[in-house]
C-alpha cells in the first residue's frame, strides 16, 4: 500500500506552544515534512500565553545554561533574523537579598554561575540601588544582577514562530487532539485523532502539562505533572523599572516570587505556590492578588499605586528533580521529548526546538551530548535544582 | 471662561455649590465641590484630557463609568480615572500624554489583613433590579449585602427624569425614574438585614467561592456568599465607524451621566445614532438640558424603542433618519460634524446618499449586552448564583424592578424562609414587562368634536397603563390582563371633568385635552411639557405639531400651568381650529435640521476604523487577520492586542465578532475571548489591605 501524501509526514509534533511551535519550525528548516497537532484552536493557547515572559542564561546547570544562553541569541536577534518584533529587552534579571540567607544562596550560587562564564555579578545594597533605584533601601544587602538576561512576549514569539512555520510548509491541525497512538515493535506507526490516522516517521512530544497524558497513549509513564501558578499584569506606565526582580524568601503560601516592566510598560508578575498546586485547576483564587502584591509592595514601595488589569493563572509542567526532559523516549525509537520544562518552555523553546530538530535528524553536536547528560529521559531524576 | 454647567433644568434640581479653585495645564479653574474631575473640566469646556501613546490621537470621556482609562489624567502627580475622582481645591490637574509616570513613593505603607466576611446573600448591583431583591430579602428578614459601585442607590435610574412606563401597581409606573430611585432606596433602607455598601465595585467571583470587593474605593475584601445575585445591569454595545474615538463620541450612559448627574453640557449640537428607546430617551434629556438634537439615525426601517418616544422626539423638532447609518465622526481633535447615509435592506450603505452635519458630540445607543460574567463565573465555579435585570436579560428598567423581586423571593424560599411561592401571576407580568412593542395601530380621534375630550396619541402595544389609573372616573381604560393594549377613552364627550390628570401623568406625553365647552370653534387644547419654565409663557406664539412632529401652524399660548400631580410636567394650553385641534400632539422645541447638510462629507474608510479603543487596533487589521484565516479571537488579540487593554475586551469583543459576521464566517467556527478579573483596573496596594482612605 502506498502512504497517503495527505496523512503521513516525516514528524508529527504535539503541540503548538513554547517548545512544539519552534521545534515545527525548525525540524521544518532541516527540511522535513512537519504535521503539528493541537487541541486547542489556535497557536501558543495553552501555557505559553501565560507565561510572563522572562528569559535568563543564569542557571545553575551546565545544559540550562548552554541553552538559554542559544535562546537569548535567538531572542535577541529575532527582528534581524526573523524580521518579527518580538519586544524582546535585554533588561537583566536582579535576584535581592534581605537576609543573609539569601545572601549567601546567591554568593554561592554566583560562583556556579561565573564557572559557566556568564556575566553576573553581586551588587551591595547602594550598587544594587543604583540599577533599582526603586528598591526599598531598608535592611537591603545587595543582590545578584545579570544584565544579559532579559525578557520579549510570549505570545509573540511563538506565534513568529507559528508564521514562519506555515512558511515552510508545516501543517498546523487545531482543534484535533489525539485519540490513540498505535505503537508497534518499540515504534509508533501511527497517531488516531477524531479526524484521521497519521503516520510519522518521527513524533515529538510537546504537550507541556499534557506531555504524561500523550506519554501514556504511547504507552509511557512520564514523570510530568503540573503546578498551578498564578500571575497578572498591570496598566501599563512610563518606564521607571529595569530589570526582572527576584525575590526567593519564602513566605507563607510562596516561595518565591518576581517581577519586572514590560518594554511596553506593563508591569507582570508571577508567583510561586507553597505548598504546591498541583494539577489542572487554572480558575483565579482569592488568595493570590492579596499574597503578591503585599510582597511586592514590601521590595517596591512605589508600585502600591500601580492599577492591576487582569490576572490568570498558568500551569508549569514539573519534573520531579526540576530540569526539563529532551531526548528520545526509552523503549519508542521514534518518540522524541520535549517535555518537562518546568515553567521555563518560553526561555527554552528557541533552543530546545533546534536541538529537539537535530536529534531528530541525528545531528546532534558535541555540546548538545553534554546538555542531553543532563536532561536524558532516561536519568534518575534524583538530584535538585541549586535554584528553582 | 466658558462655563457648560447645567444652572436650570426642568425635572432636576440644580444644587448650590461651593466653588473650588483647581489648575488644568497650570491654568487657573473654578470647580464645583463634590464634583468628579472629569465633570470640572467639561464645565470648564475641556474635551481632550491627553493623547494616545500608540498613535497620538487625542483621547477624552468616553464610558464615564470606570470601565475604560480614555479619561486618564494627572492630578497632583498620580495617574487617575477622571470620570472616577474627586477634584480637589488646589488640585493639579494635568493631561495624560503617553504612558504616565508612576509616582514615587518614600516608605512601605502599613498593611492591615484582607477582611473576609460571610453572608447568607450578596447582591452585586444596586439598581432597579437589585433594589428590588433586596427589598423582598429585607421582608424576609434575611441578612443580605448588596454592593454597588456607584455613590448612590438606584443605579441607571438615577439619570432617568422621565416617568417611567409598565405597570402602575408592579413597578411604579407612571413615577420618574430618579423618584423610583429614592422610594427603592427608602424602601430598603427601612430594613435592618440588609447592609448597603456604596462606592463598592465587585472585582472578581474567584473558583474557591469568595468574592472579591473593593470597598468604598479602597479596601479590598472578600466576601463568601451563600447564594450570589448578580443584578449588574448591562453595558452598551459600542459601534465601528471612522472617528469613533474622537473626544466627543459617547454612549448614551455617559452623556447621561454627564447631563443629568454631573449637570454640565457636554455638547451644543448632538448627533444620536440608534433609535432605541436608550437613544430616544436620551435625545429627549439632551433637550430638556438645552441641547440640540442634530438628528438620530436607526438602521432599522423603523425605530425600535417606544413609538411614543419616538413621537416626542419628533414633536420636538428632531430629524429622525430610519434606515440610515453613521459612516464617519469627522474632526481632528474632537468631533467637528457627521456623515450618515441611507442603508440597504442588508445594512450596507447606498454610495451617493451620503450626508454630513455640523455637530460638536455623537451618542451611541446601539443597544446592550448583560454584565453577566460575574453570574456566569459563579456558575463554573459551583457557587449557588441568580441573576436579575439586565444582566439576566435586556429589557426596560420596569421589567428589571419586576425581575428583581421575583428573584428575591425565590432565593428568600431557597434560604428556608417561610414565605410563600413566588405567585404564578408574577411570572406572567414578569414576561409582558419584558415584551418589545408590539403592533402600531392607526392613531383614532374621537368622533365627536364637543364638551372635553381626552385625546390618546398612543397607538402602540407597549407594556404601560399609569393612564388608567390616573382618570378620577376610570374612563381611560387599560385591558387590566394585559397591559400591553391600546389605552382607550370609554366616555363620551360630557363625562370628562376635564381634570388634565392624564395629560400630565402619561410617561409618554401622548395624551391631549380638547375643551369645547367655551367655544366650540376655537377649543382650548391642553398639551403636556417638560422643559424650563421661563422658556414658555402666556401669550408667546409657538409651533404646533401632530404626532409625528408635523407641523399643524403657529397658536399663541393661552395660560402656562400645572395641576397638583403634575410633578414638574407643565400643561401649556393653546386654542386651535377645530379641524386641527384633536391632532395637536406637541409644541415645536428646536427647529428641525439645526444644522443643514454639509456640502462636502468626509469620505468613510472602513479599514480605519477603531476596533479596539484601549489599544487603537483598526478594523482593517482585524480584518487582514480574519481573512488569512484567523478564526480564535485570543490569536487575533495575541497579534494585534484587541482586547489586551484596559476594559478587558468589553468594548470591542462584539465588535470583532460583527467583522466575523460581515466576513460570512459563521459564528460557531470562532473562539471567543477568554474573560479573566478583576473588573476594573485596582492598585496594588488595595489588594495588599494597604490602609487608604475611604473615597
Amino acid at each position: 500500500m502506498t502512504p497517503n501524501p495527505d496523512t503521513t509526514f516525516d514528524a508529527i509534533v504535539i503541540g503548538a506552544g513554547s517548545i512544539g511551535t519552534p521545534t515545527a519550525y525548525y525540524l521544518a528548516k532541516s527540511g522535513l515534512k512537519v504535521l503539528v497537532l493541537e487541541s486547542v484552536p489556535s497557536v501558543g493557547q495553552g501555557s505559553n500565553k501565560r507565561a510572563i515572559g522572562g528569559i535568563r542564561a543564569t542557571h545553575s546547570d551546565p545544559a540550562k545554561i548552554a541553552l538559554c544562553l542559544r535562546s537569548i541569541e535567538i531572542f535577541s536577534t529575532f527582528k534581524e533574523q526573523f524580521g518579527d518584533d518580538i519586544e524582546w529587552d535585554r533588561c537583566g534579571y536582579a535576584f535581592v537579598a534581605y537576609r543573609d540567607l539569601e545572601e549567601k544562596t546567591l554568593k554561592n550560587l554566583l560562583v556556579t554561575q561565573k564557572s559557566f562564564g556568564l556575566n553576573i555579578d553581586w551588587y551591595d545594597a547602594q550598587a544594587f540601588s543604583e540599577i533599582i533605584p526603586d528598591i526599598n533601601p531598608n535592611g537591603l544587602i545587595g543582590g545578584t544582577f545579570s544584565p544579559e538576561d532579559g525578557s520579549a512576549s510570549p505570545l509573540l514569539t511563538n506565534h513568529a514562530y507559528y508564521t514562519h512555520a506555515v512558511e515552510l510548509g508545516v501543517e498546523f491541525h487545531f482543534v484535533e487532539p489525539i485519540r490513540a497512538m498505535d505503537v508497534q515493535n518499540g515504534k509508533i506507526r501511527s497517531i488516531t485523532t477524531d479526524n484521521a490516522t497519521y503516520s510519522a516517521g518521527i513524533v515529538v512530544n510537546c504537550a507541556g502539562a499534557w506531555a504524561a497524558d500523550v506519554g501514556k497513549l504511547a504507552g509511557i509513564d512520564l514523570p510530568v505533572r503540573p503546578d498551578s501558578h498564578e500571575a497578572a499584569i498591570t496598566e501599563p506606565v512610563a518606564r521607571f523599572l529595569g530589570p526582572m526582580v527576584v525575590d526567593i524568601r519564602p513566605a507563607p503560601g510562596s516561595t518565591n516570587y518576581y517581577f519586572y516592566q514590560h518594554i511596553t510598560g506593563q508591569i507582570i508578575f508571577c508567583i510561586t505556590p507553597a505548598p504546591n498546586a498541583w494539577g489542572f485547576d487554572t480558575r483565579e483564587t482569592s488568595s493570590y492578588l492579596p499574597m503578591v502584591s503585599r510582597r511586592m509592595i514590601e521590595v517596591m514601595p512605589r508600585l502600591k499605586n500601580l492599577r492591576v488589569r487582569r490576572t490568570w493563572r498558568g500551569l508549569y509542567p514539573m519534573t520531579p528533580d526540576g530540569f526539563p526532559i529532551f531526548g528520545w523516549a526509552p523503549g519508542i525509537s521514534n518518540f522524541l521529548l520535549g517535555v518537562g520544562l518546568c515553567g521555563q518552555g518560553f526561555m527554552l523553546g528557541p533552543a530546545g526546538g533546534e536541538l529537539l530538530a537535530r536529534i531528530a535528524q541525528n545531528a546532534s553536536t558535541e555540546n548538545d551530548q553534554m546538555i542531553l547528560k543532563y536532561v536524558s529521559p532516561e536519568r534518575k531524576f534524583e538530584g535538585q535544582e541549586l535554584l528553582k | 471662561m466658558p462655563d457648560f454647567r447645567i444652572k436650570k433644568h426642568p425635572i432636576l434640581p440644580v444644587p448650590e455649590r461651593k466653588n473650588i479653585q483647581f489648575t488644568w495645564q497650570g491654568k487657573s479653574l473654578t470647580a464645583q465641590e463634590g464634583e468628579t474631575i472629569s465633570a470640572a473640566l467639561f464645565a470648564n469646556g475641556i474635551r481632550i484630557f491627553g493623547h494616545h501613546p500608540k498613535d497620538g490621537s487625542p483621547l477624552g470621556l468616553f464610558c464615564a463609568n470606570g470601565q475604560c482609562s480614555q479619561c486618564m489624567v494627572i492630578a497632583n502627580g498620580s495617574p487617575v480615572k477622571s470620570c472616577m475622582e474627586l477634584i480637589q481645591p488646589g488640585m493639579d490637574v494635568q493631561p495624560n500624554d503617553g504612558l504616565p509616570a508612576l509616582p514615587a513613593v518614600d516608605a512601605v505603607p502599613e498593611f492591615a489583613p484582607i477582611p473576609e466576611i460571610d453572608v447568607p446573600v450578596l447582591i452585586i448591583g444596586g439598581g432597579p433590579a437589585g433594589l428590588s431583591a433586596a427589598i423582598e430579602l429585607g421582608k424576609s428578614g434575611i441578612q443580605t449585602l448588596l454592593v454597588d459601585d456607584k455613590h448612590k442607590l438606584g443605579g441607571k435610574l438615577v439619570l432617568q427624569t422621565h416617568r417611567f412606563f409598565g405597570s402602575t401597581d408592579a413597578v411604579y409606573a407612571g413615577t420618574r425614574g430618579i423618584d423610583i430611585a429614592t422610594r427603592l432606596e427608602n424602601e430598603v433602607r427601612q430594613y435592618h438585614s440588609v447592609d448597603i455598601w456604596l462606592q463598592s465595585t465587585c472585582l472578581a467571583v474567584f473558583s474557591d467561592k469568595k468574592v472579591g470587593i473593593l470597598r468604598d474605593g479602597v479596601q479590598y475584601t472578600l466576601v463568601k456568599p451563600q447564594i450570589l445575585l448578580v443584578a449588574s445591569g448591562a453595558r452598551e454595545k459600542f459601534l465601528a465607524f471612522k472617528g469613533n474615538t474622537l473626544p466627543g463620541v459617547y454612549g448614551a450612559g455617559a452623556f447621561q451621566t454627564l447631563v443629568n448627574r454631573d449637570l454640565v453640557r457636554p455638547a451644543e449640537k448632538l448627533f444620536i445614532v440608534g433609535g432605541g428607546n436608550v437613544g430616544l430617551i436620551a435625545g429627549y434629556h439632551a433637550l430638556q438640558a438645552g441641547i440640540g438634537v442634530v438628528g438620530l439615525v436607526e438602521a432599522l426601517p423603523e425605530c425600535g424603542g417606544y413609538k411614543v418616544h419616538k413621537d416626542k422626539l419628533a414633536r420636538m423638532g428632531v430629524p429622525i433618519y430610519t434606515s440610515h447609518t453613521i459612516l464617519s465622526a469627522n474632526g481632528t481633535d474632537k468631533v467637528e460634524s457627521v456623515t450618515i447615509a441611507q442603508v440597504d435592506s442588508h445594512f450596507a450603505p447606498i454610495p451617493g446618499t451620503e450626508e454630513s452635519f455640523e455637530c460638536d458630540s455623537v451618542l451611541i445607543a446601539v443597544g446592550l449586552d448583560p454584565v453577566n460574567e460575574f453570574y456566569l463565573k459563579a456558575r463554573d465555579f459551583g457557587i449557588e448564583a441568580l441573576s436579575a435585570g439586565d444582566a439576566e436579560e435586556i429589557a426596560e428598567a420596569s421589567a428589571a424592578i419586576f425581575s428583581g423581586k421575583i428573584k428575591g423571593r425565590e432565593i428568600a424560599k431557597m434560604l428556608g424562609s417561610p414565605v410563600s411561592d413566588v405567585p404564578p401571576v408574577w411570572y406572567k407580568t414578569g414576561e409582558i414587562l419584558k415584551s418589545k412593542p408590539g403592533k402600531t395601530y392607526f392613531e383614532q380621534f374621537p368622533d365627536l368634536a364637543e364638551g372635553v375630550m381626552p385625546v390618546i396619541h398612543c397607538s402602540q402595544e407597549i407594556p404601560c397603563n399609569p393612564c388608567a389609573g390616573l382618570c378620577p372616573n376610570g374612563l381611560i381604560i387599560v385591558d387590566k390582563k394585559d397591559i400591553r393594549s391600546v389605552p382607550t377613552f370609554i366616555g363620551n364627550n360630557y363625562c370628562c371633568a376635564g381634570c388634565e390628570r392624564c395629560v400630565a401623568g402619561c410617561p409618554g406625553l401622548a395624551i391631549t385635552l380638547v375643551d369645547y365647552t367655551s367655544n366650540p370653534d376655537r377649543p382650548v387644547v391642553s398639551i403636556p411639557y417638560e422643559f424650563t419654565r421661563d422658556v414658555i409663557s402666556a401669550k408667546d406664539i409657538v409651533i404646533v405639531l401632530d404626532t409625528q412632529g408635523q407641523k399643524l401652524g403657529s397658536l399663541e399660548v393661552i395660560d402656562v400651568h400645572t395641576i397638583p400631580s403634575s410633578d414638574r410636567t407643565m400643561i401649556v394650553q393653546v386654542a386651535a381650529d377645530r379641524e386641527i385641534a384633536p391632532h395637536i400632539a406637541g409644541i415645536l422645541i428646536q427647529e428641525a435640521n439645526i444644522t443643514h447638510p454639509m456640502l462636502q462629507y468626509v469620505k468613510h474608510m472602513t479599514d480605519d476604523t477603531i476596533i479596539c479603543r484601549c489599544e487603537h487596533v483598526t478594523a482593517g487589521e482585524i480584518r487582514r487577520l480574519i481573512r488569512d484565516g484567523y478564526r480564535d479571537i485570543n490569536e487575533i488579540k495575541t497579534v494585534t492586542r484587541a482586547g489586551m487593554g484596559s476594559c478587558g475586551g468589553k468594548t470591542c469583543s462584539p465588535l470583532i465578532q460583527r467583522l466575523f459576521k460581515e466576513e460570512g464566517v459563521p459564528y460557531n467556527e470562532v473562539t471567543g475571548p477568554s474573560r479573566r478579573p478583576p473588573f476594573i483596573e485596582v492598585p496594588l496596594g488595595s489588594f495588599a489591605g494597604e490602609k487608604r482612605e475611604a473615597k
